[in-house]
């Protein structure tokens, strides 16, 4: 497998000059390999974990999960509605779901309002929808791998040990 | 009268020799508070995978807090059961071929006091874990030590063993891959090791702790090959591979007469392994293997970019095929391990140990750990880097 791709996969924080001395490469070729995968479409880009319920971070922090079912349509499927849906900005991920609804779209917003008004002026007037059930997120424990309270201790490792 | 308490103090534990490495650890102590990145430790940077941490909580909600079976608890003896036959490719009845040990410390302490009388005669290939030399010494028997070479990547031969042997060698202990040369020895070598331990009627206590951490091929244990069960003491436990350092728990595995001798002395010192270390163990052999291949992985990746780092900065440096240590070579820059060692701290705050305190045939060598992340290492070895050039000019 491809060095580069093998760490993306496993979430890596290195930086590229790291991620060479890790793979074996130059920083020049670790570039070379993101650059391909970017054009093969595998890697869409970096972005930043954080934790949402810091003040700090606090800006768009209400987030929801919305159940969405729709009437598939002949010779579309579900894929259009699900394309037309991801494209708001709102949207920060967009599934199709087997079960009980069709698509799983998780929607962020500044306030309460936002989402709320999203979901009933947006969402469910695309023509075709025919429900949506919206679950606001509470609180968060784990965000993309990374325990939010109570992670692990502070290693305590001895430096020496036999 | 004297009012010295050392006068109180046994004679052969007096005598015994303080640890290389206990010297270092306090070095290392002083620089509190001061970056020291280490490369000094002698175990995993993961913590115990999350469900072999929750079984040991729900044991403990369920009220398990009570004594065991000397040997350990059967359910616990059958997973290894399974487990070494799957891995190792030998057979051990639960019943009455495993003791399940205060990890593999306990079992080598046991096997030295059931099979030793004194003055009786213990191989043991060197460089070597700190405490081989000094369990053999505790039961007033002699310890012989084998010498392994960078040469032969640290692979006991058997024309070692040979040169070394002496009239009255009872036992032979093997620790493959090693701590702290990550050397080991192919099916070939073990089977001329066997031959020979065969030839001279030698038990060989075996310590596969690393084997998990192979890299390249698969590992064989000379328990597996023809023969040899009778003669072996399987020891193995799950600091290592399920990254369980502190549960201490281990077991060991042979012939029923010999486990039954070591019981006896395990039932008068240390009753039974603590339950709750067991019942982690148990749901590490049925569930863990995932986490096992994860970090292997892991360690195997770091295997390569520490020894391609100590060659480019000019440390001769072998590959280890298994554990997680490398021994490069020092010699080519002129110093000692110990002066490498101190000035690399004193001056970089980076963390080894010398070769020498894993005997003296680590002379000229340093070890150091990769269990650490590669942001460590890459810090480490750039600052590595800046003190070998230093000592060149």
């Amino acid at each position: 497998m491809n060095p580069v791709l093998k760490l993306l996969i496993e979430g890596t924080s290195l930086t590229t000059g790291q991620m060479a001395q890790v793979a074996g490469l130059t920083e020049a070729e670790v570039n070379q390999h993101l650059e391909q995968l970017k054009k093969d479409k595998i890697f869409l880009g970096w972005r930043p974990v954080l934790d949402l319920s810091h003040e700090a971070a606090a800006a768009s922090a209400v987030r929801a999960v919305i159940e969405v079912k729709v009437t598939p349509e002949r010779g579309g499927g579900f894929n259009r509605f699900a394309e037309r849906i991801a494209r708001f900005d709102e949207v920060e991920s967009c599934y199709l779901m087997s079960g009980g609804y069709d698509l799983l779209v998780f929607v962020k917003g500044a306030s309460l309002q936002k989402v709320a008004s999203f979901v009933s002026e947006k969402l469910s007037t695309i023509e075709g929808v025919l429900s949506t059930s919206t679950h606001f997120m509470l609180r968060c424990y784990k965000e993309q791998g990374f325990l939010l309270d109570g992670g692990e201790a502070q290693s305590s490792r001895l430096n020496v040990a036999p | 009268m004297s009012t010295d308490p050392k006068r109180w103090v046994a004679g052969h534990v007096a005598a015994l020799p303080k640890s290389g490495i206990r010297d270092f650890f306090e070095l290392v102590a002083k620089m509190k508070g001061q970056d020291v990145i280490s490369l000094g430790v002698g175990e995993p940077d993961f913590v115990t995978p999350w469900h072999i941490r929750e079984a040991a909580i729900f044991a403990l909600e369920r009220g398990k807090t009570y004594y065991t079976s000397n040997l350990g608890l059967i359910e616990l003896r059958r997973a290894i059961s399974t487990y070494v036959e799957e891995h190792f490719a030998v057979s051990y009845r639960p019943e009455d071929q495993i003791i399940v040990t205060v990890g593999v410390s306990e079992a080598l302490d046991l096997a030295c006091r059931a099979f030793c009388n004194p003055g009786d005669k213990v191989m043991f290939h060197q460089p070597c874990y700190v405490s081989y030399h000094p369990s053999i010494s505790l039961v007033h028997a002699q310890g012989i030590a084998v010498p392994t070479y960078a040469k032969d990547n640290f692979a006991l031969t058997a024309e070692a063993l040979r040169a070394a042997w002496q009239p009255g060698c009872k036992m032979l202990m093997l620790n493959l891959p090693c701590n702290p040369t990550g050397g080991t020895c192919s099916k070939e070598q073990l089977e001329k090791i066997a031959a020979f331990c065969r030839e001279k009627d030698l038990l060989v206590l075996t310590d596969e702790i690393y084997s998990e951490l192979s890299f390249d091929g698969p590992h064989t244990s000379i328990a597996s090959l023809p023969g040899m069960a009778e003669r072996c003491i399987f020891l193995h436990g799950f600091s290592k591979a399920f990254a369980m350092t502190g549960w201490r728990i281990g077991y060991a595995c042979g012939p029923a007469p010999l486990i039954d001798a070591m019981m006896k002395v395990h039932q008068y010192s240390m009753l039974c392994a603590s339950i709750i270390a067991q019942e982690a163990a148990l749901e590490a052999l049925l569930r863990g293997w995932d986490s096992v291949l994860k970090m292997r992985e892991q360690y195997h990746r770091r295997r390569d970019l520490v020894v391609r780092r100590f060659n480019e900065i000019g440390l001769t440096c072998h590959s280890p095929r298994g554990s997680f240590y490398a021994f490069p070579s020092v010699a080519k820059i002129g110093v000692t391990e110990k002066e490498f060692a101190v000035g690399l701290l004193e001056k970089e705050k980076v963390a080894v140990v010398p070769g020498t305190a894993f005997g003296e045939n680590g002379t000229g060598h340093v070890r150091a750990c990769f269990a650490t992340s590669y942001e460590q290492l890459i810090v480490a070895f750039d600052r590595m880097d800046r003190f070998v050039q230093g000592l060149k000019k």
